[in-house]
C-alpha cells in the first residue's frame, strides 16, 4: 500500500514538473472519478461489513470442514458472496485446513473469494454495466470450480 | 399530489431509491454501531462498525493513489501506445503486460475497476481488460506472500499455475460472449460518475 502512494507521488511530481495544466486536468479527472464512486462504495462496504459480522469464523469452520460435495458447494457460495480481506481470509483458511477442510474446498473458497464478488456487483455494474458484470461473475465462478478441481488433482 | 403516475415517475422514483440505497445501508450500519456504544452487550453492532471502519481504512489507503494514477494515465499516456501493445491486434504478446501490471498492485478488486476502464478507454482490447482483472484477482504479489505464509508454497504455486490459463480462457470467453459493439457504460455519458 505504501509503495502505491510512493509511486503515485513520484508520478505526480514528474507530471507537475512536465506540465502544470495537464497535471491539474489529470488530478481533477481522478478526483471526479473517486468522488463519483464514493456513495456506491460506502453502501457496498456497509453491506459487506454486515455480512462479515453475521457470518462468523466459527460458523465457517462448521460448514466448510470435511470433504464431499456440500462443503465444496458452500465454500463456493460463501466465497462468491463475501468480500473478506486477505489478512482475514488466509489465516482463516489455514485454520480451516487444520480442522480438516480439503484442498478443493480451500481452493474453491479462496479462488471464489478473490474472483467473484456478488456483494460488489452494483459497483462493478456501474463501471461495466449489468450484463458484463453478471457475465464476468458467472464465468469467474465456473473458473473457481475449474481451479478447485485442478488443485485436487495436483495436491491431495 | 395529483401528479399522474406514469412510467417516467416510476423510473425517477426507482433512480432516487437507487441513489439513496447506499446511504441508507451506510446509515443502518452507523446506527447499529452508535447503539452499541452505550450498550456493550450488543456485540453485533460493535463488530459491524469495526468491520466497516477497517474497510474504510483499506479504501482510503488504496483508492486515492489509484485514482490519481488513473487520472495521470488518462491524460499522459497516448492512446496509440496502449492500442499497439494491448489492442485488438496485439495478439498474445499483450498477456504478459496485463499480468505484470496487475500483479504489482495491491488492494481489493473494486480498486481495479477504474484502472480497467481507463485501459479500455485507451484502446485496450476487451479480452486484455478481463485478463487484467483476472490477474488482479488471482495473483497479486502482496497477496501471494500472505498465501504462502499461511497455506504453504505448494498450495500457492499450484493455485497460481492453474489460475493463469483459467482466467485467460475466461477473458477470451468474455470477449466472445459480449456483443461486438459492447462498450462499458462508464466509458460514455456525462452522468457516468466514473468518467
Amino acid at each position: 500500500m505504501r509503495t502505491l502512494w510512493i509511486i503515485a507521488g513520484i508520478a505526480l511530481l514528474v507530471s507537475l514538473a512536465a506540465d502544470r495544466s495537464k497535471t491539474r486536468a489529470a488530478v481533477l479527472r481522478g478526483l471526479k472519478m473517486f468522488l463519483g464512486i464514493i456513495p456506491m462504495l460506502l453502501g457496498v462496504l456497509a453491506a459487506v461489513s454486515l455480512v462479515l459480522t453475521a457470518v462468523t469464523p466459527a460458523m465457517l469452520e462448521r460448514i466448510l470442514s470435511g470433504t464431499g460435495f456440500l462443503p465444496f458447494f458452500s465454500a463456493l457460495t460463501i466465497g462468491s458472496i463475501a468480500l473478506i480481506p486477505g489478512f482475514i481470509a488466509y489465516p482463516l483458511a489455514a485454520l480451516l485446513r487444520q480442522n480438516g477442510a480439503s484442498v478443493p474446498v480451500l481452493a474453491a473458497f479462496i479462488t471464489s473469494l478473490m474472483m467473484v464478488g456478488i456483494l460488489t456487483l452494483p459497483l462493478e455494474a456501474r463501471y461495466f454495466g449489468w450484463r458484463a458484470a453478471l457475465l464476468r461473475n458467472v464465468l469467474a465462478m465456473c473458473g473457481a470450480v475449474l481451479v478447485a478441481v485442478g488443485m485436487s488433482w495436483v495436491l491431495r | 399530489m395529483g401528479a399522474p403516475v406514469n412510467g417516467r415517475t416510476v423510473r425517477k422514483t426507482g433512480r432516487a431509491l437507487g441513489k439513496a440505497g447506499p446511504f441508507v445501508l451506510f446509515g443502518v450500519v452507523a446506527a447499529l454501531w452508535a447503539y452499541s456504544l452505550p450498550h456493550a452487550e450488543f456485540v453485533f453492532g460493535r463488530k459491524t462498525g469495526e468491520n466497516l471502519a477497517s474497510f474504510l481504512i483499506e479504501m482510503a489507503s488504496v483508492l486515492p493513489p489509484m485514482f490519481l494514477l488513473v487520472g495521470l494515465f488518462e491524460i499522459w499516456v497516448p492512446r496509440k501506445v496502449i492500442e499497439r501493445h494491448t489492442g485488438l491486434r496485439s495478439g498474445f504478446r499483450a498477456i504478459p503486460w496485463m499480468i505484470l501490471l496487475a500483479t504489482l498492485q495491491a488492494g481489493p478488486l473494486y480498486g481495479a475497476f477504474p484502472v480497467a476502464i481507463g485501459l479500455w478507454r485507451k484502446g485496450c482490447a476487451p479480452r486484455n481488460v478481463f485478463i487484467y482483472l483476472g490477474a488482479f484477482s488471482a495473483l497479486k504479489i502482496p497477496m501471494l506472500t500472505f498465501e504462502v505464509a499461511f497455506l504453504g508454497w505448494q498450495f500457492s504455486l499450484a493455485r497460481t499455475l492453474i489460475s493463469i490459463p483459467v482466467f485467460i480462457a475466461l477473458a477470451l470467453a468474455m470477449e466472445r460472449l459480449l456483443p461486438g459493439d459492447f462498450r462499458p457504460p462508464a466509458l460514455e455519458g456525462p452522468d457516468a460518475g466514473a468518467d
